[in-house]
């Protein structure tokens, strides 16, 4: 072998080693979920599965509405993705392609947006939320994700490269501003749509706190909310939660696979 | 003042996404900001309390130790940062099966913290695979107590959260990567510069904004952690691995403390405003 080749060993010794660090809760948790007997916590643990069987899995059906969960999931994420669409595109357009007054505050307050500890913002939300009659519909789950400032930078940054000539042309033509952004725009932004799209979906797949304060009733839970849930009724079987996990995060996981150039260019836009 | 018709389009289109800005971000910040100085609650007439409610978090060990905790979760910057920035060197290129070594750095962030928590559980636990590992490899003799000991707890909670975060820097870094421009290297190359010279004397500055955006986030997001210790620890073992905002979340959602809770995170916006200030003065003339 020559010297480059050794390099191209060494490189991938390292990427595996590192890949193994990062994937291996995973892998001992599905090992977990697909066993049927002996110990968890036996000491030595096994990293292959005993006697595997889709027992537990089974069991987490039977235990709480799974079904009723992902449907209120994929409810709770095809809104917020339509909603967040909709509004941070329009908003991104003036921001991106139009002189106007007051650009640059609007531009800077979005900014601040990213820096506050918006995190606990669900601690006034609810207030506002419950002021507004919107405490257990799924309304009040959906409406304060719908407009993030990543977003809006990202389709920002999208806009940016759209030619003027396009711009121009349209405008001599007499087009108004709806029909430059809604026929001409929209389209040719397209693969920065489904970018955001599929970020936010995954997102709102995963959100678990805002869900768990607005939404009361357990069969109305979206399934971040509902496998804690199954923490409660089986205190003990943690064969059961692992099985749970496993279900909870294999959309979201099969989605990243699936459309990972999505996910690998996704933040790049929003820094510049 | 006249607007004019395409200042009038233009308002118009920002409208609905500034009525939700208004109502779901500010004016939590803003209302959230007022009530941190009054005694309110949902059964009685609220009334401006002054100080109080710092006061009282300030003496209060569990706010003190949490803040000291939010600030020694700053550590784990720079590890996140030249822990993403060496995955980023190691996937940009054009090896075979390379997509999937970047999928596998990436799945953490895709993965919901519950079960981030769950995972991580199982992996801590004392009979579980991490202490298995070490005993194995005769780096300790006896299991070690991940998260029930009072100071190891809160480094394990710091190690999930920088298995969690790598990946998304990573994916920050490649794409910068990708945009060095490659004829720089190639005229660096014929110059006779080894790696080590290109790395540092080509990538690392025209990394230069990169790197100064992600740290910023990174430190931003290491004074707002919260969500690993709620689905770890719940603070224990002793309180000791209670962050800032932890104890805003724990106050505000499990005791019902609102004023308290809201006085916590009015003083972790405070950390936060200045730090982003004290940067954007730093980096702004870069840019400009």
């Amino acid at each position: 072998m020559k010297p480059r080749h050794f390099q191209i060993l060494g490189h991938y010794l390292i990427l595996c080693a590192l890949a193994v660090v990062c994937v291996f809760p995973f892998w001992w948790t599905l090992v977990t979920a697909l066993s049927s007997e002996g110990n968890i916590f036996a000491f030595p643990p096994t990293f292959w599965p005993r006697a595997p069987s889709l027992e537990n899995f089974a069991e987490v059906f039977r235990a709480i509405p799974m079904l009723s969960f992902y449907k209120n999931s994929i409810f709770i994420a095809l809104c917020t993705v339509f909603w967040k669409l909709a509004l941070c595109s329009m908003a991104a357009y003036p921001l991106a392609r139009m002189q106007f007054r007051g650009r640059r505050l609007v531009f800077g307050l979005i900014l601040a947006t990213l820096v506050l500890p918006s995190e606990v913002n669900f601690l006034v939300n609810f207030i506002t939320v419950t002021k507004l009659s919107l405490v257990d519909t799924y309304t009040g789950v959906i409406l304060p994700n719908v407009v993030t400032a990543v977003a809006i930078l990202l389709l920002k940054q999208a806009f940016e490269e759209v030619p003027q000539d396009l711009i121009d042309a349209a405008r001599v033509d007499g087009a108004s501003e709806w029909t430059i952004f809604s026929k001409i725009m929209l389209p040719l932004i397209a693969p920065w749509l489904a970018t955001v799209g599929i970020l936010t979906a995954v997102e709102a797949w995963n959100e678990y706190i805002w869900p768990s304060i607005v939404m009361s009733k357990p069969d109305e839970f979206p399934l971040s909310v509902g496998v804690l849930y199954l923490r409660g009724t089986f205190g003990s079987s943690t064969r059961v939660i692992a099985a749970g996990t496993v279900l909870t995060i294999l959309p979201t996981l099969a989605a990243f696979l699936f459309t990972q150039r999505f996910f690998m260019r996704g933040m790049d836009g929003a820094v510049k | 003042m006249k607007l004019s018709r395409r200042s009038l389009a233009a308002w118009l289109f920002l409208t609905p996404a500034l009525i939700l800005l208004a109502v779901f971000s500010f004016w939590p910040v803003g209302y959230g900001s007022y009530l941190a100085f009054t005694d309110y609650s949902l059964i009685r007439p609220t009334s401006w309390v002054g100080l109080d409610n710092f006061r009282y978090i300030f003496d209060n060990d569990m706010f003190v130790g949490g803040l000291k905790n939010s600030l020694l979760f700053l550590l784990m910057v720079p590890f996140v940062q030249i822990g993403a920035l060496s995955l980023a060197v190691l996937v940009n290129n054009k090896l075979p099966g390379i997509r999937y070594f970047r999928a596998a750095f990436y799945v953490p962030v895709v993965t919901t913290v519950s079960v981030v928590g769950i995972m991580w559980g199982f992996m801590f636990h004392e009979q579980g695979a991490l202490n298995y590992v070490m005993m194995s490899l005769q780096l300790v003799h006896a299991p070690i107590g991940w998260l029930s000991n009072d100071t190891l707890a809160l480094f394990s909670i710091m190690f999930v959260t920088l298995w969690r975060g790598l990946g998304w820097y990573m994916v920050m870094y490649l794409a910068a990567l990708q945009a060095v421009p490659a004829d720089m290297q190639e005229a660096a190359i014929l110059d006779g510069a080894n790696r080590w010279q290109r790395f540092w004397k080509i990538t690392v500055p025209m990394l230069r904004p990169t790197i100064m955006v992600c740290t910023i986030l990174s430190v931003l997001a290491a004074l707002k952690a919260y969500q690993e210790v709620d689905v770890l620890t719940q603070g224990g073992p002793m309180n000791s691995t209670f962050t800032a905002l932890y104890y805003a979340y724990d106050q505000g959602l499990k005791h019902l403390k609102l004023p308290r809770a809201l006085a916590a995170s009015f003083i972790v916006s405070l950390f936060c405003v200045s730090i982003a200030l004290l940067c954007l003065r730093y980096i702004r003339p870069k840019h400009r």
